[in-house]
Formats: structure tokens, C-alpha cells, sequence
């Protein structure tokens, strides 16, 4: 392929085209016999330098259900990586081996040295603490789902805002749409850091406000997007013990939400939402796994540039 | 006083912060010019500046990056010289991207393991002089590095 077309950032797509890959998507999912042999004779690589269960697999769903197939390995430890191979000559074998690759990898910026020699179609599939691009298209595509639109909401982001990819990301990404307001909620700790408040909300006139408590603010909200809290990322036990609670969402906490309010969380999650709130009909994290396929299905049809008539 | 004479053609960076013009001649890859004169002057006694670096280079018009120089000082003064007159007084601004000058500190960044890869910083924030890392987007600035 020549010139082929990768996906590094959320941000590599003008929201236009975003707009198209989500109804690309949702066509997908109303007419999914349209699409089973969209991709026959093409290959998917999947190449994982770090275990990842959910996003390769979902991956390789993806794949499968355009009637292509899949190869790749799902740790480095199983790679030529284990035998220092670069990222460079990797991406080049792989390039002779398959129509379109996805790449994650521990060191930040992998994929894109991995785009740069590749002939195929790179999609990052989670870069460190970098960018995971497929988990914001698949968290728009969900609340676009949800509530018809991307603009004019109030979305709160809940736990550890310090290290979360996905939230740093989906800020970034819902800054380009109008009426966006932004509440955190994380202890002082694990607040955003200075760059995504300077030189994306600020920057961008969102207006928004930081809280510690959940309660305090789950009233005003159109969309609860909820992450793990870390014990690990604590100074010392006595503050993790305070704070913990704050940030476990749990049917009392739901009952101060709006009816309409949606729960979204990257996954896995742990004890952040209690298992009690799996049964509200608010509770969205497990669709989102499935929106994932869908706009994974998207992506690989339009960067193959595959149409379907 | 010590006396440097003029050179014939190449240039003079003036108003150097005392004490940065080895770390200059180091970034320009001054050492790697062939057939060049080199002279530094450190710690001069300026008006305007109190004490300054000066470098000379003698060498072909053409022959150095001029644009790194606006990374890591634009108040540094450009006199290029022809047939020994100053001919141009070239302003400096800052480079969309710098290459190999400064290394990515991130340890979780793909530059600390991948071998022949370029350093790549890319201008991102014209106003504080920020550049980020090509490839894992690792803020620094250019008087202290990483931010």
C-alpha cells in the first residue's frame, strides 16, 4: 500500500471524519452480514509487546467479523523483541506478513517509529501513558450513542485523573465539540496534570471545576466516566484509607444522579463501581466493550480504504 | 586586551550569554565543519550585557544550521560576513523542529531503546518556548530543558 494511513492519536481524525467512522460503525451494527466478508483475504497483525487482553481480543473480533483473519503475538517476551530486535525492522517483516497492524507497546511513541517504516496501516493500540486512540473513538461512539450528540453536556471524570490515559485523551478529543463543561473529581494527588487544565481546557475556554467528592457534584451531571484508584499511587496508607470511598460509585451514590445520567469506565475495573450498579439500566461500560468491536470494524474498513456498497 | 582578528567569510554570534558558546559550538556541530576556523571569546566585557560569549566561525556562507540557534538563544546576534563586511544581520526565530540537539529524558519514551532514531523535538507552544517530543510528547523548553 502506498502512502498507507495510520492512527497514532484521537486527534489524527478532524471530527468530521470521526463522525464517519461512528456512522460507519453504526451501520456495522445494524446490518452486520453486510460487512462478514468485507476484509476476506486480508490479515490483521496484532503486535502486543505487553499483554493486553481485552483491547487484542476485541481486536482480533473486529478482524474476524470482516471474514479476515489474524496473527501476531501477545507479549514481547514471545517476539523477536526478546532478541532486541527493533521496532523498525519488526514493523518492516510485518509489513511482508500482513495488510494492516496493530501495535501496543510499553515505550511511549512505538507505534509512530513502527508508522514511520511500515507499509501497512499502523493503529496504535496503547503507547505507556501516551494515547490509546481506539479507547477514546470507542468512549465517543458510546456517549454519542447515548445521548445523539457530542456537544452540550456536562461530563465528570471520577479517580485517578493523574495517570489516566483514557481520560486525558477523551478530554482532549470532547475539546473540539461546543458546550462541553468538565467536572474532576480525584483527590489532590491524582489530580489532571498542569497540561491537559492549561492547554486544553483553559486554552480552549471549557469551563470547568475540581472536586474531591463524587457526592457533591453527581447531581449536574450528563455523563459519570469512572477510573480506578490505585492504592499504589497513594503517599501513605492513612490518605487512601480517607479517600477511597469517595470514589467507589455504588447504588446511594446513583440515586443522587440524574435519571439520564450514564456510567461509562475504560475497564477492568475493580472496586471503583460496586457490583450492585452492574443492574441500572445507567450503566453503559460493558456496551462500551461492544461499541469497541464496532468502531475497531470501522477503523480497519477505513484505513484498508474497504467500501461497502 | 586579548585581539581577535576578522574573518574573511563566515559569521560571528554575538551577545552569547557568558558561558553558553561551548555548549553552542557543541549543538552546531562547530567541531564537525570541515576546512573551519573556529574562535571562541568568553566572558568579553559588554555594554549591553555586562559580560558575553562571542563565536567566530570562518567558514563558506551556507555551511552551518543557523535555525538551531534560535532554539537555544534568539537574542543571539547573526553577522554574516563577506569579502570581511557584515552583509546581513540574520534575525533568529525559533525552528518548527529541532533534530538531535537534545535526547528525550523520558525513560518510557521508544527514543531511549530503539536504536538510529532520531532526537525530534517539534515547536508546540511559540509564546514559552515549548517543544515537545515527537514521539512521546515530553514538554521542554530551551534555557532548562525538560520542563
Amino acid at each position: 500500500m502506498e502512502n498507507p494511513r495510520h492512527l497514532m492519536s484521537p486527534l489524527d481524525f478532524s471530527v468530521e471524519e470521526i463522525d464517519a467512522l461512528m456512522a460507519l460503525a453504526s451501520d456495522i451494527e445494524a446490518h452486520p452480514d453486510k460487512y462478514s466478508h468485507a476484509c476476506e483475504g486480508k490479515k490483521l497483525a496484532t503486535l502486543f509487546y505487553e499483554p493486553s487482553t481485552r483491547t487484542r481480543l476485541s481486536f482480533e473480533a473486529a478482524m474476524l467479523n470482516l471474514g479476515g483473519k489474524v496473527l501476531g503475538f501477545p507479549s514481547g517476551d514471545v517476539s523477536s523483541a526478546s532478541k532486541g530486535e527493533s521496532v523498525a525492522d519488526t514493523i518492516r517483516v510485518i509489513s511482508c506478513f500482513a495488510d494492516i497492524a496493530a501495535m501496543r507497546h510499553p515505550k511511549e511513541g512505538a507505534p509512530m517509529v513502527a508508522a514511520k517504516f511500515s507499509k501497512i496501516p499502523v493503529i496504535n493500540a496503547g503507547d505507556g501513558g501516551h494515547q490509546h486512540p481506539t479507547q477514546t473513538l470507542l468512549d465517543l461512539f458510546t456517549i454519542k450513542k447515548l445521548r445523539g450528540s457530542l456537544s452540550d453536556m456536562t461530563i465528570g471524570f471520577c479517580g485517578d485523573l493523574k495517570f489516566g490515559r483514557t481520560v486525558h485523551s477523551l478530554i482532549n478529543a470532547l475539546a473540539r465539540y461546543t458546550g462541553i463543561k468538565v467536572v474532576l473529581i480525584s483527590p489532590d494527588e491524582l489530580r489532571v496534570p498542569d497540561y491537559i487544565r492549561e492547554d486544553v481546557l483553559e486554552h480552549n475556554h471549557i469551563p470547568y471545576e475540581e472536586v474531591t467528592k463524587l457526592e457533591d457534584v453527581i447531581g449536574k451531571l450528563d455523563i459519570l466516566y469512572m477510573t480506578r484508584v490505585q492504592r499504589e499511587r497513594f503517599f501513605n496508607e492513612e490518605d487512601y484509607l480517607r479517600m477511597k470511598d469517595f470514589y467507589i460509585l455504588d447504588n446511594a451514590k446513583m440515586a443522587l444522579a440524574k435519571p439520564d445520567m450514564y456510567v461509562l469506565h475504560p475497564l477492568p475495573r475493580v472496586n471503583e463501581i460496586s457490583v450492585e450498579v452492574d443492574s441500572d439500566p445507567r450503566a453503559k461500560y460493558f456496551e462500551q466493550v461492544q461499541n469497541g468491536v464496532y468502531i475497531r470494524m470501522a477503523l480497519i474498513l477505513t484505513l484498508l480504504n474497504i467500501h461497502v456498497s | 586586551m586579548l585581539n581577535i582578528s576578522g574573518i574573511h567569510e563566515g559569521y560571528v554570534l554575538d551577545h552569547i550569554k557568558a558561558g553558553k558558546s561551548l555548549q553552542i559550538y557543541h549543538d552546531m556541530h562547530l567541531d564537525e565543519l570541515p576546512e573551519s576556523t573556529v574562535a571562541i571569546i568568553m566572558n568579553a566585557v559588554s555594554s549591553k550585557m555586562g559580560r558575553k560569549d562571542i563565536i567566530k566561525v570562518e567558514c563558506p556562507l551556507g555551511s552551518i544550521d543557523l535555525d538551531i540557534l534560535g532554539y537555544i538563544d534568539h537574542n543571539i546576534t547573526v553577522n554574516v560576513i563577506k569579502d570581511d563586511k557584515i552583509v546581513e544581520k540574520h534575525a533568529l526565530t525559533l525552528p518548527k523542529e529541532i533534530k538531535n540537539v537534545i535526547r528525550c529524558k523520558n525513560p518510557r519514551c521508544i527514543t531511549s531503546i530503539e536504536q538510529g532514531l532520531d532526537q525530534i523535538f517539534v515547536l508546540s507552544d511559540p509564546v514559552n518556548e515549548v517543544y515537545r517530543c515527537k514521539y512521546c510528547e515530553t514538554a521542554y523548553t530551551g534555557n532548562d530543558g525538560q520542563k
